[in-house]
């Protein structure tokens, strides 16, 4: 374990995981995304421990790891906002819908806000491009977003809270 | 009776689930509610099908939640004509008719989630007849007689990658479909599992006989959840149906099927680095050869095909070769997808013989550009491809011609823009993508794309230096040698063909720090009519800056060197005094 102040995550929750993958060669990948499922991030503590469960190094299974853009190391907020880069929504105003979403929120791709409420991803293409711009929150998808459209979705998300 | 209500990704996001609980709401006939998947006209969802009691068709589009009780009112009375005015319109109706569907053929009319749905319209008919009486030899050469090559984007012709895995010594063989649909604008894959997922696994099977695999591996993106749970369920089905497992129909046959989730690396769509992905390790793509056909995942004899090829191959066993290959050109046969979207007045998945012109697709099928604009350019094939001007619109749709302008078919991911998209700050947005995406093992493609973003990145911000360009055509040049895969060779396409085609719009950006598309911000410069302007002070009180000054009633004036250039100003004019230059 390493001498990190990080927090102390709660590794019986990944016992059934691995035990059902840590043998099958080729798993780390699946290990990680399950991982991810439980504690919401991968904590720097979860990866040490999945490294000495599958008898390999830290090193090799971060390597892993940031190679996704799927994987998060920090914890993300209650609502996950995906918002599409693809081509289609960049022609049809993508930049401004983040420009709007930074205003509103104040949070930069990547970053949470400091209530832990939002936390803002640029991703690339999710598919509804006839719907273009689009922005995924949690599981709900919202498309032909405005600048306005976004307000509204955000305060509604916010008011509900 | 049946009322279908197409869920597809797009369907649900522009309000489907909605409409369904509606109509399960005020429907009599509960029983005549169903659910299908994309029909591929997304600029008309939500979409919901009501086959009548003669089964004929009533398409009703854009359908509301508020519309659903008039809806079940009019199926109750049998009387259509209550709807008639969210009824399809004649025009768009010929968004379809004038496509030739192969690949999509069920999508949008069975239930995807209903293995039956499938079975009824000729499901595993294919897989039967070739496990009734065709060797592997034969499927290959039905194959080869059909023409088909991959529809990824390398166009690689599908009877020679199987020939070769089949000829490949060892017992151990692995059949893989790559989902992991990553060119931004392409999401013609992601329609077909959603929509008809037994297609692809019904065209692996085949694919699996004809290699001896005996598993097959379905790597779809993490992004397509919705895919995910609808391959899985049809996975389960086909199993209890037997046509996945141990002596499929009763044969000596046998083959499992799994699905694995990528992580997200575009890289991954790159088939040697989609393998390393399989093991669980860093996407990277490994030296060719050995090529995947004699030593792939886990080092064993493996054959990798897109969605769309597998869609295509139960229709070619059960309609023959020859029927495919007299569609198409010399050297393209069949049909391809092309997901037509940016600003197109009617987006959505098009299927199209090959051999019909680009300007068949955006203007014939896809109705032109949005909001009476005026075309400017068409991508093609994401960040592997390029933008074709108008001149060239007349290309026919064919794996040769298309690469001889610069693009290429690519997965078929078309993008229309019109006069306010710069092609400079296109370019960046997808050297933006390739540089964040680059997997890192060439120095070229890892250094090589990152210096080039920050070249356009300097011409858009109105600091590019005389010489730029030809900076740009020799690092690009040195990228497409330098490079191992694919995604690095093809990286510099979006640069070379906006150079070739637009070369003046970088000269404008360039020398006269000018944006001929009015959409690069730092180029752009906000001025007062003043002939139009009232003085209403509207404007000053709005601009964060205080920029505007003025006296009420006369007019007002920018000062260009406070102005962040924010548009507040012209957003907020009631009279359209505020220009831009």
């Amino acid at each position: 374990m390493s001498n990190c102040n990080c927090p102390k995550s709660d590794l019986t929750l990944l016992e059934d995981v691995l035990g059902k993958y840590k043998n099958i060669p080729g798993s780390l990948i699946t290990i990680l995304q399950k991982a991810q499922e439980i504690y919401g991030y991968l904590p720097t503590d979860v990866i040490y421990h999945i490294a000495k469960e599958t008898n390999t190094t830290p090193a090799k299974v971060l390597g892993v790891a940031t190679f996704y853009t799927q994987f998060r190391f920090k914890p993300v907020g209650k609502y996950l906002i995906m918002l599409c880069q693809g081509t289609a929504c960049h022609v049809n105003g993508s930049e401004m819908i983040e420009k709007t979403i930074k205003e509103e929120l104040g949070i930069s791709d990547g970053e949470t806000t400091d209530d832990g409420l939002f936390t803002l991803k640029n991703v690339a293409c999710l598919g509804c491009c006839s719907l273009s711009p689009v922005m995924m929150i949690n599981e709900e998808t919202y498309g032909s977003l405005t600048p306005e459209k976004v307000r509204k979705i955000l305060s509604e998300l916010k008011e509900a809270e | 009776m049946k009322i279908a209500v197409g869920q597809g990704s797009c369907g649900i996001a522009a309000g489907s689930m909605k409409v369904y609980n509606e109509l399960e709401k005020f429907l009599e006939d509960k029983s005549s509610l169903t659910i299908t998947g994309c029909i591929g006209m997304c600029f008309l969802e939500p979409v919901v099908d009501i086959y009548d009691d003669e089964d004929k068709l009533h398409r009703l589009v854009k359908v509301k939640p508020e519309d659903c009780e008039l809806i079940a009112r009019a199926v109750k009375e049998n009387n259509f004509s209550l709807i008639e005015n969210i009824t399809i319109s004649r025009e768009d109706e010929e968004f379809l008719e004038k496509q030739t569907r192969i690949a999509l053929r069920n999508c949008g009319k069975i239930n995807p989630e209903i293995i039956d749905d499938y079975i009824k319209n000729g499901g595993y008919e294919a897989i039967k007849k070739v496990l009734a009486g065709m060797s592997p030899e034969d499927v290959i050469e039905e194959i080869k007689v059909s023409g088909l090559a991959g529809r990824g984007g390398a166009g690689f012709p599908t009877w020679f990658k199987w020939n070769a895995a089949r000829n490949s010594k060892g017992e151990e063989k692995y059949l893989i479909c790559n989902a992991d649909e990553g060119d931004p604008g392409a999401f013609m894959d992601r329609a077909i599992i959603e929509s008809d997922p037994h297609t692809l696994i019904e065209g692996m099977l085949i694919g699996a006989y004809a290699i001896g695999a005996k598993e097959c591996i379905v790597y779809v993106r993490a992004e397509y959840p919705l895919a995910i749970i609808r391959l899985e369920n049809a996975i389960k089905q086909a199993e209890e149906k037997g046509f996945i497992g141990k002596n499929i129909l009763g044969t000596d046959f046998t083959c499992t099927f799994r699905i694995k989730a990528g992580a997200g690396a575009f890289v991954c769509g790159e088939e040697t680095a989609l393998i390393e992905s399989l093991e669980g390790e860093r996407g990277m793509p490994r030296l060719k050869p050995p090529f995947p056909a004699e030593a792939g995942y886990w080092l064993k004899p493996s054959n990798i095909n897109n969605v769309e090829t597998f869609a295509n191959v139960a229709w070619i066993i059960l309609n023959s070769g020859e029927k495919f290959s007299t569609m198409g050109t010399e050297n393209s046969k069949g049909t391809k997808v092309f997901a037509l979207t940016g600003k197109i007045r009617r987006g959505g998945l098009v299927e199209i013989p090959m051999g019909k012109t680009l300007r068949d697709v955006i203007f014939d099928i896809g109705g032109g550009i949005k909001n009476n604009g005026k075309f400017k350019a068409v991508q093609l094939g994401g960040p592997s491809g390029g933008c074709i001007p108008e001149e060239y619109l007349d290309t026919v749709i064919d794996y040769k011609e298309l690469s001889a302008t610069g693009a290429i078919m690519g997965s078929g991911g078309m993008v229309v823009m019109d006069e306010n998209t710069c092609m400079v700050n296109m370019a960046k947005f997808f050297l933006d993508f390739t540089t964040k995406e680059s997997c890192g093992k060439c120095v070229h493609c890892r250094i090589g794309t990152k210096r080039m973003y920050e070249i356009l990145e300097r011409i858009v911000s109105g600091n590019g230096k005389e010489g730029d360009i030809e900076l740009l055509e020799e690092l690009c040049m040195g990228i497409k040698d330098g490079a191992l895969c694919g995604l690095g060779q093809t990286a510099p396409n979006p640069v070379l063909t906006t150079i070739k085609y637009f070369r003046d719009e970088y000269v404008a950006h360039i020398t006269d720090k000018r944006c001929p598309a009015k959409e690069c911000t730092a180029l752009l410069k906000y001025t007062i009519n003043e002939d139009k302007c009232v003085g209403c002070s509207l404007c000053s009180k709005k601009c964060p800056v205080n920029a505007i000054s003025g006296e009420i009633k006369k007019h007002f004036t920018i000062d260009t060197e406070k102005c962040i250039k924010c548009g507040q100003c012209q957003s907020v004019c009631r009279f359209g005094a505020v220009e831009i230059n």
